[in-house]
């Protein structure tokens, strides 16, 4: 059973290892759970669940794996439990070295007594707290009590584990966007160039020993300008259509770009389809957040770093043919391809992040702008490589 | 089942509401020697119960407030290199004692004390994201060493420690493998009756009604920027009784929105509901199944 919410963790995508795990069994050992199925519910998820955003998952695998203890033995659940804990045919995907390595950690004897406290809270406490089922010694079992029952009687307000986890309070905190959102920002982190510019406010240690020496021990400090990160990013972003399937890692790799503050500079623009002869400030593409691209070409100057994010897929008209935009009112003479070259030729370093599979990069336009713009896959592999060709050594 | 008892236990103060669940967790991390996180959104009390775990315990607190500058070093020990520069050039000390220029940091300082201390790590969130992954060793291992004179400070007594998290950066999984989790939700309304009990004692029962109606809906407003806290709904309650609000006014309106929402775009938001459909909620009925009392 023990084992079953282990792996049941795991398959909902809770990151759990052995270490968490080894620290659950050493709070059980310690009797921390005080023989109450409830506290055991806290004591696990303060022990397992290291965000929020699993709480849910916990709460899924908590309510299953414990439930199927009461439908499968009924009220003589010690016993049982232990006896099916010791049976190898219960862990049917499991290697044998997983099984010993397990075995180890979860003991028999640790649930043994996981159990005998819960056994012994109900026969010390018969008068308050009556759970559902009585104990007894029948030859089912001695403890007799149900961890999955509700309370019947007593004063007490405090609800059953069961009902806690069957509530999923924390279905709200469940967002699988944020789940590599810390892998993104690491890959983003290496998007820097140090550079010493600004005020000199930082000792420079080095020197100033030297210059004391040379100045025959007269205290010369040596200050110099703290290294700070140089790199401006523009963020040229397709939205809406083609890429509305790729909303998730779209906005994922967005909030990765908007909290990274070790940027000197980042401005983010929008589009649809294709540069064209404006862009928008705004992802809603309204009439009021327009900017003329040849605006943002000369405010921007060469240093800037480009990043496009898009599918580059889209009907040959709208990227080589004059008035292309796909939008009639927003037509224009100069159709998109130019306004392209003119941003690859115009910045130093530009990227293109595709969140299509490479093995679909083979459209004729996809095939156009990839001889614009190195093109990579955006996953996290693929950003981090994308950082590596706007500031690393060139090839 | 020898083990059990042998650590300290905190059973919560008078000053400070805390679940039975959240106790447990203080009391795991004691037992296990780990540290605490704790996250939650700003305002749920996150640092004042490291103050509150202090004086259960009986133990003296540190605090290391972390900012965006901060480096893991900086808890352990700086070593005042300018100081002793100086002094050597005025003669004005000792300088051959290299160890009067080291000083301990909050973290070197609780493993240093002859006494064991709670030891806050407050908004470990807004350092740099490296920033935890630099302190694993000294946390797993409660020791570390002093470059500059080989000394090493080992934890006497290991300190509780606390950190507290906003949720601004993920934290790093190395660092969260070896903590204690605990998440502070939101206050739900009964116990929300009994935190403003503790601040506005007395306050009419149909008036805090109708406080909590409007302050539970606006919470559930998913277009807000930023969700009014319990810290700002305390001193909405406080703007609310020096005016004397009229009980007919609060139920068909939000007076003093600036104590509840700070930002701009949120006050519009609310001033375009009002334009549209100026409907509030006005029983507890009205904000959905999740409040049926």
């Amino acid at each position: 059973m023990f084992l079953d919410f282990f792996y049941g963790l795991r398959e909902e995508g809770v990151p759990l290892g052995i270490q968490e795990w080894r620290s659950f069994l050493v709070a059980l050992e310690k009797g921390l759970h005080g023989a109450s199925l409830l506290r055991f519910y806290h004591l696990g998820r303060a022990c397992l669940i290291k965000s929020e955003t699993y709480f849910d998952a916990y709460d899924k695998v908590f309510a299953r794996v414990f439930r199927g203890v009461e439908g499968a033995f009924g009220d003589d659940v010690t016993e049982k439990v232990i006896d099916w804990l010791k049976d190898p045919k219960n862990f049917p995907n499991l290697t044998p070295e997983e099984l010993a390595e397990l075995e180890k950690l979860s003991s028999d004897e640790l649930m043994r007594r996981f159990l005998e406290t819960l056994a012994e809270q109900t026969e010390r406490h018969d008068g308050g707290n009556k759970w559902v089922g009585t104990g007894g010694k029948s030859p089912y079992g001695h403890g007799g009590q149900h961890p999955t029952g509700i309370r019947v009687g007593g004063k007490s307000t405090s609800r059953s584990a069961m009902k806690v986890a069957e509530e999923r309070l924390f279905k709200d905190y469940r967002t699988d966007a944020t789940l590599d959102l810390r892998q993104m920002r690491v890959a983003l982190r290496r998007l820097r160039q140090l550079t010493r510019t600004g005020r000199a406010t930082e000792l420079d240690l080095d020197e100033t020993i030297d210059e004391t020496c040379r100045n025959a021990g007269e205290i010369e400090m040596v200050f110099r300008a703290p290294r700070k990160n140089d790199v401006r990013l523009l963020l040229l972003m397709d939205v809406g259509g083609t890429m509305d399937p790729y909303f998730q890692p779209v906005s994922q790799l967005l909030t990765a770009l908007h909290e990274e503050r070790g940027l000197r500079d980042f401005q983010p623009y929008y589009f649809h389809n294709c540069v064209y002869d404006n862009v928008f400030t705004s992802a809603r593409m309204y009439r009021s957040d327009t900017v003329p691209t040849a605006d943002v070409l000369r405010r921007l100057d060469s240093r800037w770093k480009v990043v496009f994010v898009g599918d580059a897929a889209m009907h040959p008209a709208e990227l080589f043919q004059p008035y292309g935009n796909v939008d009639p009112r927003r037509g224009a003479p100069t159709p998109g391809i130019d306004w392209l070259q003119r941003i690859a030729r115009h910045f130093d370093r530009t990227v293109w992040l595709n969140p299509e599979k490479k093995a679909y990069w083979d459209a004729d336009t996809t095939r156009a702008v990839r001889r614009l713009f190195p093109m990579f896959h955006l996953s996290i592999d693929g950003l981090a490589d994308a950082v590596r060709a706007l500031v690393g050594a060139r090839a | 089942m020898t083990q059990r008892d042998d650590f300290l236990r905190f059973k919560g103060t008078s000053g400070y509401i805390a679940s039975p669940a959240l106790v447990d967790a203080v009391n795991c991390a004691i037992a296990l020697e780990r540290p605490l996180l704790l996250k939650g959104e700003p305002g749920t009390g996150k640092t004042v119960l490291a103050r509150h775990v202090a004086d259960g315990l009986g133990m003296p607190m540190l605090s290391w407030h972390i900012k965006s500058t901060t480096k893991a070093g900086d808890g352990l020990y700086v070593y005042d290199t300018v100081q002793r520069l100086n002094d050597s050039r005025f003669g004005s000390g000792d300088v051959s004692d290299i160890r009067k220029y080291i000083k301990l940091g909050p973290l070197g300082q609780s493993f240093s004390s002859s006494e064991r201390q709670v030891l806050l790590i407050d908004e470990v969130d807004k350092a740099d994201l490296e920033f935890p992954n630099d302190l694993l060793l000294e946390l797993d291992e409660m020791r570390f060493r002093i470059n500059e004179t080989d000394e090493e400070i080992r934890a006497r007594h290991r300190p509780v420690v606390l950190i507290t998290s906003n949720n601004e950066k993920e934290l790093p999984d190395a660092f969260l493998r070896r903590c204690i989790f605990y998440f502070i939700d939101f206050p739900e309304p009964t116990l929300m009756r009994r935190i403003i009990d503790v601040h506005h004692p007395n306050l009419d029962a149909t008036l805090l009604d109708q406080v909590l109606i409007k302050f539970y809906w606006l919470r559930e407003q998913n277009d807000l920027r930023k969700k009014p806290s319990t810290s700002e709904l305390i001193d909405w309650i406080s703007a609310l009784l020096r005016a004397g609000v009229s009980l007919e006014k609060l139920e068909s309106h939000i007076p003093f929105v600036g104590a509840l929402l700070k930002k701009e775009q949120d006050v519009d938001a609310l001033a375009e509901h009002n334009r549209r459909d100026g409907r509030y909620p006005k029983k507890w009925e009205d904000l959905g199944p999740r409040y049926h009392q």
